[in-house]
């Protein structure tokens, strides 16, 4: 669009959404730079959330959310497919644990068609026990909702930002935006490491995006942190259930569910709780016994295993319901807001839809000439098969048949590929999430210690 | 897809004392190919990594540091003509039962007649202890701890705080100031310290580092690196300590998954696979040794009777050379609580063993009288001096020659305390 030496388009924020627009806006002859204030994509709430590929069936019907969700179900479950991202089509079952609950089974089934989602049956509690035959008892009905899959959460980032890269598109990590100035014909954007011109802004800063949104002049949310704490159950649990096993939702939460995840554990939860402070990850006493005790009654083989890991994530809730999503096309301005714990599905489908929304509020596109090349991601999913398994691989180096990781079974290829990857991995954060790395039930008892060592020595 | 099958007489699943032990006892007992994987980059396990003093003791009649001692073990048994396969990890079972191999030389399967599980026991990292809070860096295992300092030189705080007062914590301690950490105190949930008398008041005494007890951490805080731990202690009083290293010691958990992959009967006390005196398990031709079976024993302890179930494993070998073997009826022993463990935890009719029983409290008992019954039928009963918890005490075994191969389970129990 524009040529005096500034960017078309700076998007802030490179979680899921931010890395989505990205990609989205590299199929376009732009100039595009996004700004991270953290040193990794993906690193914020993106990585902390349930990991699941939601249908939408539980959405408000109408709203933005229901359509963004829908559609971003089909586009992300495809770009997985290309692109190696680990995906379960494990389906999902709603329980319904007294006669209350199971009284509202049928609205949950008629708001999942409202939603055009037309699956979701009801089935009785012979069907459910038989399907599930490790759930605790007392069950008095249930919801099937066959497309809730489970979804690698932290290649889906990392792969939106490394296809967005390979197109030409600027990342700046550790990057933060103090300050924002709207001026004649463009946007001057102050940072930690100086200031930058962009003729549009695209606000995907998650928890922050209620500040930049004021800053950029708008106002129109307010971003209340929820907590959402989980605990991660051992490998060995994975065999307890094999679909996610739902709760019959509240006006405020989807509430605590149990699932597998693509890594073969089991985690549970979240809890919902809503806070001041946008930094706090902290996990609680009373939340994570709230959380057993929820475990115990929904799936009572889970807390005899091992516990490997806990964690609270924070979704971006704001005071409206629907994801706060607009494109200013006078103002070169876009905001995409208040997207809570179904942004990771609705990603792609949000990018697609805010960039349309841009050509019709009349920023000016030109497709590039290239087709995007979807970038292959390594293998995380516990049902794909690792690097340890492939023979190929190991024919062609033989550091893939080196273990380090012991518990997760991650070689020693795979971390130096991490480390030297387009946006490779900086920290032990950033190693785990790209490999799985001490992410296993000894947390670093066998490896911890031969790991930060590896990632401290800058070694490839 | 299907791939070349190796044999050999016996897989040795882990390189520690109790698997080259096992190895070595396999070949003194005439086992042909023996093979010992180990996943690490050298065989010798835990004590590798436990710079101190105080191995060798009991196997090897000498003190020796625990990387002479581990390294002596492993001489041992290569010596013995058993062959030691490093970088390499049993990944699991195939359908047939054969076990999956990934190391350097790539993929491999082999087919063993008899398999001995050796895969040792860890730490419970903080967050299986479900300790809330943020997660900073500088939150460490015993484990880990002394592969940073020892293995890896890598740099550690100034303040830390121990969480146990197990032997394993005191040992915790030593790596500490040895990095040049001051060690703040060390924290019990249990009443008193389970050491030795003597290392509790050398560390009380000599180093200063207090002995805080009916205390537990309800919190670790800090953004990058931990600040200050939460500690509620008796009567719920709760304070706050400034530290920038937690080290989690002891509460040792079995390494199980492949005993349970290969679907061993489990034992619900020690968490490791059931087995007898000889290390054999539910399943013929599977057996178990070291702190698999028994969590945690010192290294010398575990060579001993590691040494027992490999010379076990070579005469099954042995009387299953003409065909395959049924194992005699086993009867299950188990524990009441307060009991947490007893080890072996399996009675077959043929027993031979003279090894002690192990035992394990969960409390302190004062006094305690012991005893073993099946079926309201007192086999045996011992009075004890003590009991302390984390620590294995020991009785004989000569009950289970009396024990009725067609009858209960067997069940040991306190009668009384002074």
């Amino acid at each position: 669009m524009s040529g005096d030496g500034g960017y078309d388009v700076a998007v802030i924020g490179a979680g899921v959404v931010g890395t989505a627009i990205a990609r989205q806006l590299a199929r376009y002859r732009l100039r595009t730079v996004v700004l991270e204030r953290s040193n990794d994509v993906g690193s914020g709430t993106s990585k902390a959330n349930t990991a699941i590929l939601h249908t939408g069936f539980d959405c408000g019907p109408g709203t933005l959310e229901s359509g963004l969700v829908r559609r971003g179900h089909r586009l992300l479950a495809e770009y997985a497919d290309v692109s190696g991202i680990a995906v379960e089509r494990t389906g999902a079952v709603l329980v319904a644990w007294d006669r209350e609950q199971e009284g509202r089974l049928d609205g949950v089934v008629a708001k999942a068609h409202a939603n055009g989602y037309l699956p979701a049956h009801r089935i009785d509690t012979d069907e459910l026990y038989r399907r599930e035959p490790g759930l605790g008892p007392g069950a008095t009905g249930a919801v099937v909702v066959p497309d809730e899959w489970i979804i690698c959460p932290w290649s889906t980032s990392v792969a939106f930002a490394t296809e967005a890269v390979a197109a030409g598109v600027e990342l700046r990590l550790g990057t933060e935006v103090h300050g924002v100035v709207d001026d004649a014909g463009g946007w001057t954007l102050i940072t930690t490491h100086g200031s930058l011109r962009a003729e549009w802004v695209v606000n995907a800063a998650g928890l922050h995006s209620d500040i930049v949104d004021r800053q950029c002049g708008g106002g129109g949310f307010t971003i209340t942190p929820r907590r959402g704490q989980l605990i991660v159950f051992d490998k060995l649990a994975r065999p307890l259930l094999s679909s996610i096993l739902l709760p019959v939702p509240t006006e405020r939460t989807k509430g605590v569910l149990v699932a597998p995840t693509v890594y073969g554990n089991v985690i549970l939860g979240p809890t919902a709780e809503d806070l001041d402070d946008r930094t706090d990850t902290a996990t609680t006493e009373g939340g994570l016994a709230e959380l057993m005790e929820a475990g115990r009654h929904i799936l009572p083989g889970l807390v005899d295993e091992e516990v490997t890991a806990t964690y609270a994530g924070l979704r971006a809730a704001t005071e409206h319901r629907d994801y706060q999503i607009s494109v200013d096309g006078d103002r070169r301005y876009v905001v995409a807001g208040g997207i809570r714990s179904t942004g990771l599905t609705a990603s792609l489908a949000i990018a697609e839809y805010i960039v349309e929304q841009m050509a019709h509020t009349g920023a000016v596109l030109h497709e590039v000439d290239e087709e995007p090349t979807i970038p292959r991601m390594p293998p995380l999913g516990e049902a794909q098969r690792r690097p340890y398994q492939d023979d190929e691989l190991m024919a062609s180096d033989p550091e893939f048949g080196r273990i380090v990781c012991f518990c997760e079974r991650v070689t020693e290829g795979e971390v130096q590929r991490a480390c030297t990857s387009a946006i490779p991995a900086v920290d032990l954060g950033g190693l785990r999430r790209r490999t799985r790395a001490t992410n296993g039930r000894c947390q670093g008892f066998f490896c911890g210690a031969a790991i930060a060592a590896r990632l401290a020595d800058g070694r490839p | 897809m299907s791939r070349p099958v190796r044999r050999v007489d016996a897989l040795v699943v882990g390189g520690g004392p109790a698997g080259l032990a096992a190895a070595t006892a396999l070949r003194e007992g005439g086992a042909g190919s023996v093979v010992v994987v180990e996943r690490e980059d050298h065989a010798g396990g835990v004590p590798r990594h436990c710079h101190h003093s105080g191995f060798g003791l009991r196997d090897q009649h000498r003190v020796l540091s625990g990387p002479a001692y581990a390294q002596r073990w492993a001489d041992r048994a290569v010596a013995s003509g058993a062959t030691l396969w490093t970088q390499t990890m049993v990944t699991g079972w195939s359908a047939e039962g054969h076990a999956d191999l990934t190391g350097r030389r790539g993929r491999e399967r082999v087919e063993a007649r008899a398999v001995v599980l050796a895969t040792g026991a860890r730490e419970r990292p903080r967050a299986a202890l479900l300790v809330p809070g943020s997660r900073p860096s500088g939150v460490f295992t015993t484990g880990q701890l002394q592969r940073w300092v020892h293995g890896e030189h890598l740099p550690l705080g100034h303040r830390a705080v121990i969480i146990g007062a197990e032997h394993v914590s005191y040992s915790a301690v030593l790596t500490l100031r040895e990095a040049g950490v001051r060690p703040l105190a060390l924290v019990t949930r249990l009443p008193r310290s389970q050491t030795f008398a003597a290392f509790d008041l050398l560390c009380r005494v000599g180093l200063r580092v207090p002995v805080w007890t009916e205390t537990t951490v309800t919190g670790i805080h800090g953004r990058d690196r931990v600040d200050r731990v939460e500690l509620r202690g008796p009567d719920d009083r709760r304070r706050h300590l400034a530290v920038d290293t937690v080290v989690f010691t002891g509460e040792w958990v079995t390494d199980h998954e492949l005993a349970r992959a290969a679907g061993l009967a489990m034992d619900p006390g020690t968490g490791g696979p059931a087995c007898d005196a000889g290390g054999a398990t539910s399943l013929p031709g599977y057996f178990a040794a070291g702190n698999l079976v028994h969590p945690v024993e010192t290294a010398d302890a575990v060579a001993v009777r590691a040494a027992s179930v490999g010379a076990a494993a070579a005469a099954w070998l042995r009387r299953r050379d003409p065909g395959p073997v049924a194992p005699a009826d086993a009867r299950r022993v188990r524990v009441e609580a307060p009991l947490r463990w007893v080890a072996p935890n399996l009675v077959r009719t043929d027993h031979r063993s003279n090894q002690p029983v192990l035992l394990r409290s969960g409390e302190f008992l004062d006094r305690p009288r012991l005893q073993v019954e099946q079926g309201g039928r007192v086999l045996a009963s011992y009075v004890l001096r003590r009991m302390v918890p984390n620590r294995s005490h020991h009785i004989p075994s000569d009950w289970c020659r009396a024990v009725d191969p067609g009858g209960d389970e067997v069940c040991i129990s306190v009668s009384s305390t002074r």
